[in-house]
């Protein structure tokens, strides 16, 4: 018997039972992550202190390109081989109430009781860029409580909702047949991101022609950018049949130690630390200003809707009424002429 | 920041009948609240590793096929040795008085039947949840 979460009421006291790997305490501490609560920061630092040993693995595409039920079954073969899975995933929120329907995890099933996955669902709640607030949060908490791979599983996405790429040390793009043709797989956003491609759904019969149209892609890229460190894998699965799923769990293995092992995988990781950085700190300043924003802005709009300024200078008016620490558009002008 | 209920809605068992429990979730969902849907055919064991996973403040499981007396007991008692003991257990669907009664005394907060509006069950989870205060 557990002893229950309840009681743990300080975050700091569920430190050392999210380490010891209890589900209820992870659960809890992920709750108090993403509420954003400043009781929590404190156990927050203890834990991104311990966390980094977990391979961070991103999984994004278009909505209905097939990335939960890929994860559900990357998870299972990752188990096969014992390694422990944790997963994040995520689902928008509603941008009229707020609200959300996360069913990501029901594509996860087959492994719904075993102790050795852990599913954590999360809504945008406004976010941009396919993720969640707290899902780095997340991923190390599961780090830290024993989980060697970590999957985030990004919002549908659309053409440039990259954000993931700097948040995984893997990155893989699915791509379902049937959504566009090779101008498509050319043009500049998502499909740039790849470490690792994936065609889902390869039990269709067009499916081949979106394989070779990725692959003349990379050919394309390859010429004009010369030898790598890392040849992305165009990689075709089906979850029906399971073809492909082994050659994926491979290709996750040796880009694994790519990014664990070599200068390439070193550059990403402070890319990745340069970036949490600065999302951390825009969040903080959007929680500072959240409200004063809120309330500044409606007669700006006003203004803005009657053309009586311009938005350049009504969102600079905005910043200076709503930002502590006053005006900051001054300085900046000041730097313009400088330049 | 506040922070929305979460809520998981299960369905469980050899009960096919999801078009209920999907126009809650749209509800729940219309007020604000994430929601996380099982899907059909779980067993108890799988809704209860889930909804501790997930830290839902409610978990709503809906039952059509009359297995109430034997699914409620086994998720209390998961529930209970994982030490997920503030979790708020409702239940919804159609099902016979005296069993309401007895799944009340087992520790079930409330029993929403066949002709509960959306928004009572929005109202009551809200409710629900109020009560209990944060945690």
């Amino acid at each position: 018997m557990t002893a229950p979460v309840s009681r743990a009421s300080s975050s700091l006291a569920l430190v050392e039972r999210v380490a010891a790997g209890e589900p209820a305490a992870i659960a809890r501490m992920i709750s108090r992550a993403e509420s954003g609560s400043s009781e929590a920061r404190e156990a927050l630092a203890r834990i991104y202190k311990r966390a980094g040993r977990a391979h961070i693995v991103g999984i994004t595409g278009v909505p209905g390109s097939g990335k939960s039920t890929l994860v559900g079954k990357l998870a299972e073969k990752i188990r096969q081989q014992g390694g422990k899975v944790g997963i994040v995933a995520i689902d928008p929120s509603s941008p009229y109430s707020g609200g959300a329907i996360l069913g990501d995890r029901i594509r996860m099933s087959d492994m719904a009781t075993d102790p050795g996955v852990y599913i954590r669902s999360m809504a945008t709640r406004g976010a941009t860029g396919g993720m969640a607030r707290a899902a780095l949060d997340a991923v190390d908490i599961l780090d830290v409580a024993g989980f060697d791979t970590v999957i985030i599983e990004t919002v549908g996405v659309g053409q440039d909702e990259v954000e993931i790429v700097r948040a995984s040390h893997t990155t893989i793009v699915v791509s379902a047949p049937g959504l566009g043709d090779e101008i498509q797989a050319i043009k500049a956003g998502i499909l740039e991101i790849a470490d690792i491609h994936v065609v889902s759904k390869c039990d269709r019969s067009d499916a081949n022609r979106t394989l070779i149209d990725l692959k003349q892609m990379l050919m394309l890229g390859m010429t004009m950018t010369g030898p790598t460190d890392w040849q992305t894998p165009v990689i075709g699965t089906s979850s029906v049949s399971g073809t492909g799923l082994d050659e994926l769990v491979a290709a996750i293995v040796r880009h694994r130690h790519v990014a664990f092992e070599t200068e390439t995988g070193r550059r990403r990781q402070l890319a990745i630390a340069h970036f949490r950085l600065r999302k951390t700190a825009e969040n903080l300043l959007l929680e500072r200003m959240g409200e004063a924003v809120a309330r500044a802005a409606a007669p700006l709009a006003d203004r803005l809707l009657r053309r009586d300024a311009d938005p350049y200078s009504l969102a600079n008016e905005l910043l200076d009424t709503s930002l502590p620490g006053g005006p900051v558009h001054e300085q900046s002008a000041r730097s313009k002429v400088a330049r | 920041m506040d922070t929305p209920i979460r809520v998981m809605l299960a369905k469980v068992g050899l009960d096919g009948h999801d078009r209920g429990v999907k126009v809650v979730a749209r509800a729940l969902r219309d007020a604000g609240m994430d929601v996380i849907y099982t899907g059909l055919h779980r067993t108890p064991d799988e809704v209860v590793t889930a909804a501790i996973q997930e830290d839902v403040d409610v978990l709503g499981v809906s039952l059509l096929s009359g297995v109430q007396m034997t699914v409620f007991p086994k998720i209390f008692d998961r529930l209970k040795k994982e030490g997920a003991d503030d979790m708020i257990v409702v239940a919804g669907g159609v099902m016979p008085d005296e069993d309401a009664a007895a799944l009340k005394r087992m520790g079930v907060r409330e029993i929403m039947l066949q002709d509960t509006p959306p928004q009572a069950i929005v109202d009551t989870l809200k409710r629900l949840v109020a009560e209990r205060g944060p945690r």
